[in-house]
């Protein structure tokens, strides 16, 4: 026996040292803890956008007429803004996975700290645990899909194409809140990430149309993330279909990548300095 | 007969974290199968050497080689090789006792089989296979310690990183531990320890450095350092903390050397016996006095000035 070992051929100083291409073994951690300690958290936040649908859309929106969608077609108030939550459920699923969780495994488990120790690198951490965020997002978006079917509130075929969408913004959201979770160090820090999801979820284009506002904080409006979510969704399940569309889909892209790249970085700052 | 290659070779080993110099230039190098400490108290250098030679932290300068592979290049393969018991318990509380280990493994890219299998060896080495359905927070300190052990096994690593192993036990759960060192030991796997603990680092080591303040002090086998930087015994006497002082220009000329300490005085001397009688020969009445062999704390002691524990 010699007292060397060969190194993997590639060379390992440029992805190789950041991914072992074993994302699967964080994403089975994941699994495996959820099913034994918190699926009911679980499953408490698949009903907020329920009592929301019931509340606004079909109690509300029984006084709200002349609602149109994109090409100008009258549809209830309800269709509407369904696939608005919708967005939002996927939203939701991943920041409260992507967060919450990702800060308490950081600060309180020092899971990362083991996982790191192993030949797992910084990307297979980050894939991994995105990967459960967007499984919770998906879960709490198809369960809302299925209530909007239920309630005839998916006005197209088109809506079945709901379901790669929401993976789609679920994802950009959850490898966003995770980098910028890995940036947050106490639970009063924690609360900043609440205070910019509530308005962000209520003003986005949710419950009224952007036109409502002046034409600044439209601009500001179509900058974040879950605008672009919305008008996706909505394009989708109300069957009118817009180029725009494209867009809303690259700006998640962009976002994804975007937040693949930062997570790693903070990952490896923070766990191989 | 050829020397084996060394496992670890550090050179003018240093890390800085801006301002702060953690390691300060070590070179040291360990061979297969050696058990190798460091000791030196909180803040020496220790943790940080440990990280950097774990391959999760990399070095400002100086040249480091784990397994013929230099870290920086080759972080995730030498990982691989390594077993990395942390100096506090991260395991998986999420998990149940026996699922750490078989997530563990999978961390490793190992099969589900070869894990499983592994596992119940591990279970049973560190006195655990009753509690394998346990939950983390239900064991003590001393189990949680062995099943950190038994998870950094789970990949048959080359080399076994310990830092500070049996820190906060009780007596009983550190005699357990370091029986099961000692055994690993046996079988000849590579050990590299950091402790500030004397007794434990002449129970494991076979050679080692003191480290203090990011350098290294001395380095050799326990015994042998005790030979060159201490006498054969020590006796030590109190007097009370207000006597002590005027006490030891009294003892002037007994023993080899004296080292006044707060609370005590030592008298480093051949025979410590010998070094009682002409203490009282001299008229003076110690409040308790005790002859000992020296020990890696005395050691540490004169080269430092300082005590290790404080």
């Amino acid at each position: 026996m010699t007292s060397t070992i060969t190194p993997s051929t590639r060379s390992e100083a440029g992805l190789r040292s950041l991914y072992a291409g074993n994302a699967r073994a964080v994403v089975g951690r994941g699994l495996l803890a959820t099913r034994s300690t918190n699926w009911a958290i679980i499953l408490t936040g698949v009903f907020e956008p329920i009592f929301y649908l019931l509340a606004l859309g079909l109690g509300l929106g029984s006084y709200i007429t002349g609602v149109t969608d994109a090409q100008g077609n009258v549809i209830p108030y309800a269709a509407f803004i369904a696939p608005a939550l919708l967005a939002v459920s996927a939203m939701n699923g991943a920041i409260y996975d992507s967060t919450w969780n990702v800060f308490f495994k950081m600060h309180f488990g020092k899971l990362y700290q083991g996982m790191l120790a192993t030949s797992l690198g910084p990307l297979d951490v980050a894939l991994g645990e995105i990967s459960l965020a967007l499984l919770r997002g998906a879960a709490y978006g198809t369960t809302f899909l299925l209530v909007m079917t239920a309630l005839g509130l998916n006005l197209s075929w088109t809506a079945i194409l709901a379901l790669p969408a929401i993976l789609v913004i679920a994802f950009g959201f959850a490898s966003l809140g995770m980098g910028i979770t890995s940036y947050l160090k106490t639970f009063q820090q924690m609360e900043w990430v609440q205070f910019v999801m509530l308005p962000m979820f209520l003003f986005s284009a949710t419950f009224y149309p952007l036109t409502v506002y002046p034409e600044p904080i439209q601009w500001f409006i179509q900058a974040l993330p879950l605008w672009h979510g919305v008008e996706l969704v909505r394009g989708l399940t109300t069957g009118a279909l817009t180029p725009a569309m494209l867009l809303h889909l690259l700006y998640f892209l962009v976002m994804i990548a975007v937040g693949l790249v930062f997570t790693t970085r903070r990952l490896k700052a923070l766990f191989l300095d | 007969m050829t020397v084996p290659a060394p496992v670890i070779t550090a050179s003018s080993l240093t890390k800085k974290y801006k301002d702060f110099v953690a390691v300060d230039g070590i070179s040291f190098e360990v061979a297969p199968g050696e058990s190798f400490g460091l000791l030196g108290p909180n803040g020496a250098g220790k943790s940080t050497t440990m990280r950097m030679v774990g391959a999760v932290s990399t070095r400002t300068s100086g040249d480091l080689s784990i397994l013929g592979l230099d870290p920086n290049q080759h972080g995730p393969s030498i990982r691989s090789q390594l077993g990395v018991v942390p100096q506090a318990d991260n395991l998986d509380t999420e998990l149940r006792v026996r699922d750490n280990l078989l997530v563990y493994g999978r961390y490793f890219g190992l099969s589900r089989s070869h894990i499983a299998t592994r596992a119940d060896e591990l279970l049973e080495f560190a006195q655990l296979s009753d509690r394998s359905k346990a939950k983390i927070d239900d064991l003590s300190g001393g189990m949680k310690r062995r099943l950190t052990i038994a998870r950094a096994l789970i990949n048959d690593p080359r080399i076994l990183l310990l830092d500070e192993p049996t820190t906060g036990l009780d007596p009983q759960a550190r005699h357990i531990l370091w029986d099961r060192l000692f055994r690993l030991k046996e079988q000849g796997t590579t050990l590299v320890l950091t402790t500030h603990y004397m007794d434990e680092a002449e129970q494991l080591c076979d050679r080692l450095v003191v480290v203090d303040k990011g350098t290294i002090m001395a380095e050799g086998a326990p015994a042998a350092l005790i030979r060159e930087h201490s006498s054969r015994e020590v006796l030590e006497v109190r007097f009370g903390s207000e006597r002590n002082a005027t006490a030891a220009d009294e003892l002037a000329g007994i023993g080899d050397r004296l080292e006044v300490l707060p609370d005590r005085i030592l008298i480093y001397a051949t025979s410590g016996e010998e070094a009682l009688v002409e203490l009282t020969r001299r008229g003076l009445e110690p409040i308790t006095s005790l002859v000992r062999r020296s020990s890696l704390e005395d050691v540490f002691l004169k080269l430092t000035g300082r005590t290790l524990v404080e």
